[in-house]
């Protein structure tokens, strides 16, 4: 949700209007706009205001209609016992909450900065000039055209402890000294998470690394090759700074996407305390439990650090959607 | 037979007046294990020759926690494409109000099901679901490896763990690398709340919630009988087994790689098929009993019902399909293929069910014993403490803190959930 109405709000260019045709085009500009924005107001909009509301009502998935608003009370509340003691309750207090924050982000920095470092040496790999560079493109990105559940089922099955192939090269290899149970034990969970997680959205990162690295100019590279320039210095020197915006804009991308992960870890390590991640937490309270109010409260606020985040994250880095100065 | 007289004759007169009504076109979900969605089919294919209807299998994951929140999920919003659902036996008294009553509609036949069944699907006197198959977990057991290491079937979980300890070093010592002593579901889910309760319920732990409400999991008996089997876990069990779920441990079981094996009855039938390398090699026997003064063999009650959404468009025909499933006719089948419990008292008796399925007379007395989930005292709140409960225990088995200090923790959480009253 927040994905799209950032995205939507931040593409707006910000120009001074001067002349009566920019004037006009910016009207025209305008009404193109409007159908879309009536869309998103629809289907992200509407059902946002609408979690939102439920977070400070008593609603129950049976009793949606019946709802009754009790204010913050499922964020923070609180009850004086008889011997003075303050008894603190609800989201902001509560420990699992907390955990999942935690496990959310760790999740999402380490994921994404394996993605941008593996994207990064995959799009140089694939900007090079060699054969078959057509059939290796569309090949490495199969990992991510396969939807994350089969891929999932799948890399839960190679993860298995006892017929898992993960577990059985290992040994072959002498990788392993007895075999690991990747998903069920709380130090692995988190790494076999991750490892499926690179291994499907690194193709995504290296995709749009490598469109910011067609757009740099051939002749600078001739150039610093004149100069006798080495080619790591043109790497940090030249190739990082040009797809410095494409890379940023790849990076936001990843890190809004996997700041709401839900599916791989649902399939799975779905009740590991290790894994249980924002939007996991927020589903089993919202149907599992039958606490539509506290689980709506848990999308409130998973969509504000959402939101938070990625302000911080435009603001520190700087980054332009419009393709203005470089 | 006075029961299969009076099945024909309602289910000739339910046809009659099918045959007027045009023939409906209904859908039922399940999460069946093994082979049991062929199974289903089959007998669908025989309800839609009998009656007209056409009926589409809705298959879903055979978690029974997924489950639960996709088909809650349908009810609130009232959802008609599923008219049939298959419904765990602890769902009762959180989905009452979404299905149908049946009382009327069944009130012919119940009698020939066993009370404490049909008990358990009432709620305030609404009949919810009918019951399709009940369920009590066997111990199953490698005879071929007990007889060559000369050990008897262990009737206690302290013998379970040695004979398991000395039958796999021996077998490992001879070149078979992949064997394991003990396995049972340990993933975190609604599986290791019952595998769990027959953990303490056999230390005489009592059941986490009792019927009269009161939270008596913090306890020492209950904290020594998940101790021992955190003692198990990377011993004569695999760390992996607090990964798995019913079709994980079964796998690894019917490949010849344990020596014991915890499961519902299920697995009888599938261990015995043709293509299963232990055919004929292994039996079952009731659960191992505890340690200390209320010490007994318990086994959790399980089972699976059908029940009527009452979002259906066509509940006559729904219902007539409900009755179908649950009667004598296709329970007996249920029994025969699947090795499935009847909840039709007759049918213990049936000849060729013994002869075809011996566990199954055999199985009886243990689940006429078997100790029922909290899921009656606790109500709409059940989930939460299932999932409180087999959080703890999980913790406690993967060496995150010791049983006491996890239960004191539970019971806090519970009685906070508790609140005034369940």
């Amino acid at each position: 949700m927040a994905t799209e109405t950032l995205g939507a709000t931040a593409v707006v260019p910000k120009r001074k209007i001067v002349s009566e045709l920019t004037q006009q085009r910016a009207r025209a500009a305008r009404l193109f706009l409007i159908p879309m924005l009536i869309a998103l107001a629809i289907v992200a909009g509407w059902p946002l205001l609408r979690s939102i509301y439920f977070s400070f009502t008593d609603a129950s998935l049976t009793n949606l209609a019946g709802a009754e608003w009790i204010g913050f009370g499922n964020y923070l509340r609180w009850q004086v016992l008889d011997s003075g003691a303050v008894r603190y309750r609800g989201l902001l207090v509560d420990p699992n909450w907390w955990n999942a924050v935690w496990n959310t982000v760790r999740f999402a920095f380490t994921s994404v900065a394996f993605e941008a470092v593996l994207g990064m040496i995959v799009a140089l790999v694939l900007n090079a000039e060699f054969k078959g560079r057509g059939i290796v493109r569309a090949a490495i990105l199969i990992p991510w055209a396969i939807p994350t559940i089969v891929s999932a089922r799948m890399w839960s099955w190679m993860l298995n402890d006892q017929f898992g192939i993960l577990n059985d090269l290992g040994m072959r290899l002498g990788l392993l000294s007895q075999k690991v149970a990747w998903t069920a034990s709380a130090d692995t969970a988190m790494t076999a998470v991750l490892i499926v997680d690179i291994w499907k959205t690194t193709p995504f990162m290296a995709l749009l690394i490598l469109a910011g690295l067609q757009m740099i100019p051939k002749d600078i590279y001739e150039a610093a090759e004149i100069d006798g320039v080495h080619p790591v210095k043109q790497f940090f020197k030249i190739t990082l700074p040009l797809v410095r915006p494409a890379l940023m804009v790849a990076i936001i991308f990843r890190l809004l996407d996997a700041l709401r992960i839900f599916d791989l870890i649902y399939v799975l390590t779905p009740n590991s305390a290790a894994t249980k991640t924002m939007s996991v937490l927020a589903r089993e309270n919202l149907f599992d439990f039958d606490k539509f109010a506290y689980g709506s409260a848990m999308s409130t606020l998973l969509f504000l650090i959402i939101a938070l985040l990625t302000i911080l994250y435009i603001w520190l880095g700087r980054v332009r959607f419009d393709g203005g100065d470089r | 037979m006075k029961l299969k007289t009076l099945l024909v004759s309602m289910m000739a007169s339910v046809t009659l007046v099918a045959g007027v009504a045009q023939a409906a076109e209904l859908s039922i979900v399940s999460g069946d294990t093994g082979t049991g969605l062929e199974f289903l089919r089959g007998q669908l294919d025989k309800f839609e020759a009998d009656t007209g209807h056409t009926v589409t299998i809705v298959p879903m994951p055979s978690s029974t926690t997924d489950q639960f929140g996709q088909y809650k999920l349908w009810l609130a919003a009232g959802n008609t494409d599923i008219d049939v659902y298959q419904t765990d036996v602890i769902w009762a008294p959180q989905l009452a109000d979404q299905f149908l009553d049946l009382t009327e509609a069944a009130a012919d036949i119940v009698g020939d099901h066993f009370p404490s069944i049909i008990e358990s699907q009432t709620v305030n006197g609404k009949l919810v679901a009918l019951p399709a198959f009940t369920d009590a977990p066997a111990l199953y057991y490698r005879k071929d490896l007990l007889e060559k290491h000369g050990k008897e079937v262990p009737t206690t979980w302290a013998e379970l763990e040695a004979t398991a300890k000395e039958i796999m070093d021996a077998e490992r010592a001879e070149g078979n690398a992949e064997m394991w002593g003990f396995l049972f579901q340990g993933n975190a889910y609604e599986g290791l709340t019952c595998n769990a309760l027959e953990w303490v319920k056999s230390f005489g732990g009592g059941q986490i919630v009792e019927p009269d409400g009161t939270i008596s999991i913090n306890n020492e008996q209950a904290a020594a009988a998940i101790d021992m089997v955190a003692g198990w876990v990377g011993n004569i069990s695999p760390e992996g087994n607090l990964a798995y779920m019913e079709e994980e441990s079964r796998g690894v079981w019917q490949l010849g790689n344990a020596v014991f094996h915890r499961n519902w009855p299920y697995a009888y039938s599938l261990g015995n098929g043709a293509d299963s390398p232990i055919a004929g090699k292994f039996d079952v026997a009731p659960l191992p009993a505890g340690d200390g003064p209320d010490a007994r063999s318990a086994a959790t009650l399980g089972g699976w019902n059908v029940a009527v959404s009452k979002y259906s468009p066509d509940p006559e025909a729904a219902t007539e399909l409900a009755l179908y499933l649950a009667s004598a006719e296709v329970q007996k089948e249920r029994a025969l293929m699947q090795s499935n419990l009847p909840t039709i008292e007759a049918l213990y008796d049936d000849a060729d069910i013994a002869a075809g399925q011996p566990i199954i007379p055999a199985w009886k007395e243990i689940f006429q014993n078997a100790v029922p989930r909290p899921s009656a005292p606790t109500q709409a709140k059940y989930n939460e403490v299932s999932s409180l409960f087999w959080s703890a225990v999980h913790d406690t088995l993967s060496g995150n803190g010791s049983a006491a200090e996890n239960l004191e923790v539970l019971e806090a959480d519970l009685t906070d959930l508790k609140g005034e009253a369940w």
